[in-house]
């Protein structure tokens, strides 16, 4: 999807992240995202790859440096993000928690109707939305949320590891449905995990990272074509991205300095 | 991308329908078979009533006295949930105000502590002496009982939201009014459906401790005033037929703030959802 042409959207310039406690979670980090992009953040937990992600979001403060969006204005209001958890209203039914962002921004409910019926269509639950979070199972949840991450048609999707806790089946469908969603809607998609495999599946660059302090240590590019259906995950190709990923994470176990 | 939707067979419905009528048959044929005990001992070893009365003893007195006693009960149940509105819309005002502020909290929250942990009976004759009107202090006096599990809950309450969703909120530029409105209150709601069950019996507690101080005085016509009354002239079955009443609008209470609980949280939380096995 990435070209060399593209115009960088997000320019994250030596930025650092120190909480009041001393810990120190990213350091010194510069990486320039291009539109269309679809990269991860891997590295092992307390790496700072969330934080880095929620620094990008607005919703944790940046220390030091810059981040930067270029191109169009990229408020807030333009960003969707899906947790870790698929945090939803529990009571508030399916339709009402993917209405959330559009209800906030001020557009009336038939308005945002189409929309959000949309977004329950692209993720598959047009026939729960008048459905309640505990009626669903992990894998819909997360569908959900991701729905209401696109209702606002924001061109750069933040994912925080929002797989990790389901099942191996569940997440290569959910991984499918991303790289869909991701190329129907034009996305710029920022993607954290832990998984080698599951980075080297989605992305066109894996940014690999290292833990006490955070920091970026090493940048692969994976030049794997687009649709990536399941059988890409049997291809040499595919084991070779996944090779050079996984040394690339090895290396960052040895360099963690524990007093930071 | 499909799941199916969950439908209950026919067996199920059955046992669900089944459910429901015992949990209203089963404790109303307890309370028939214990009346009917009680009403057997009592004529079997001919006990005078002045001691135990039986229950048909009770009853005759609940229809000869009803027009009377039905007087006290409206006062006694006016004075429970006027104390248990006002106790409400307090505790939720000053519970916004402590959840929104914590200097505010730090102030003024001894203040409600030092209202809940001294005991109503002690307050209650300075109350009275203060307040000229005998039903507002009485009033006041229900009011403290009420109050506090009210605001405590719901400053928790409102403190409970998902972090996550705090920052979606954040994220999607939500007003504070929004905030409020569709992440705060929802997240409380538990909490305080929970609260309002608690106040809904100690609002009664407090009306009927309040008006045994008062009504040493002959102030008051609640029930409570009734039993002390009654128990003044040895008139016992009286005394269980306006204790009888007190136990009616206290069960009252119960099954409407249970019944609130369930309209509010039926639909999501784990607290009221009914689970099929």
């Amino acid at each position: 999807m990435s070209t060399a042409t593209a115009p960088t959207l997000i320019n994250i310039d030596n930025v650092s992240k120190q909480y009041g406690s001393g810990l120190i979670a990213v350091r010194d980090m510069s990486l320039k995202i291009e539109q269309g992009q679809f990269v991860s953040f891997l590295g092992p937990s307390g790496c700072g790859k969330s934080t880095a992600l929620r620094m990008i979001a607005g919703l944790t403060s940046v220390s030091t440096g810059q981040i930067r969006f270029g191109g169009e204005d990229h408020g807030p209001q333009d960003i969707g993000f899906v947790f870790q958890e698929p945090t939803l209203m529990p009571w508030a039914t399916v339709f009402n928690n993917v209405y959330l962002p559009l209800r906030l921004a001020g557009v009336s409910r038939k308005k945002a109707e189409p929309r959000v019926e949309d977004a329950l269509a692209q993720v598959g639950l047009s026939k729960f939305a008048k459905s309640y979070p505990r009626e669903l199972s992990g894998g819909m949840k997360m569908r959900v949320s991701i729905a209401r991450a696109l209702v606002t048609r924001s061109r750069l999707l933040l994912m925080d590891e929002p797989f990790a806790a389901l099942d191996e089946m569940t997440r290569f469908k959910l991984n499918n449905d991303v790289l869909r969603l991701w190329q129907e809607y034009n996305l710029t998609v920022i993607f954290v995990t832990h998984s080698v495999y599951e980075s080297v599946y989605l992305s066109n660059r894996v940014v690999v990272m290292a833990a006490r302090p955070g920091r970026v240590v090493s940048d692969i590019e994976i030049q794997a074509p687009y649709p990536r259906a399941e059988n890409f995950r049997n291809t040499p190709e595919y084991a070779n991205y996944c090779a050079v990923v996984s040394d690339a994470l090895n290396e960052t176990l040895d360099t963690g300095d524990i007093n930071h | 991308m499909t799941t199916e939707t969950p439908v209950l067979n026919s067996d199920q419905q059955r046992h669900a329908r089944v459910d429901r009528a015992m949990r209203i048959v089963l404790p109303v044929l307890t309370i028939v078979v214990a009346l009917g005990i009680w009403e057997g001992l009592v004529r079997y070893y001919q006990v005078p009533k002045y001691l135990i009365p039986a229950p048909s003893v009770i009853a005759e007195t609940l229809v000869k006295d009803g027009p009377s006693l039905m007087g006290s009960m409206w006062f006694t149940i006016k004075l429970t949930l006027l104390s248990l509105f006002f106790a409400t819309v307090g505790g939720i005002i000053l519970g916004s105000i402590f959840a929104l502020s914590r200097t505010v909290e730090m102030c003024f929250f001894p203040f409600a502590v030092i209202l809940q942990v001294t005991p109503v009976v002690a307050i209650a004759p300075l109350i009275l002496i203060y307040v000229r009107d005998t039903f507002s202090a009485l009033l006041i006096c229900a009011w403290i009982v009420a109050f506090f599990p009210i605001l405590s809950s719901t400053v928790i309450g409102l403190r409970s939201a998902d972090h996550n969703l705090r920052d979606l909120f954040t994220l999607y530029r939500a007003t504070p009014l929004q905030r409020l409105r569709y992440l705060l209150a929802p997240s409380a709601l538990p909490y305080f459906m929970a609260a309002l069950k608690i106040a809904g019996g100690l609002a009664l507690i407090g009306a009927v401790v309040a008006e045994f101080v008062a009504g040493t005085a002959g102030q008051s016509t609640g029930l409570a005033s009734r039993i002390l009354e009654s128990s003044f002239r040895n008139e016992i079955p009286r005394m269980f037929a306006a204790l009888f009443l007190v136990s009616v609008v206290g069960i009252a209470i119960f099954l409407a703030t249970s019944w609130l609980s369930r309209a509010v949280l039926g639909n999501w939380h784990e607290s009221e959802v009914r689970r099929e096995n």
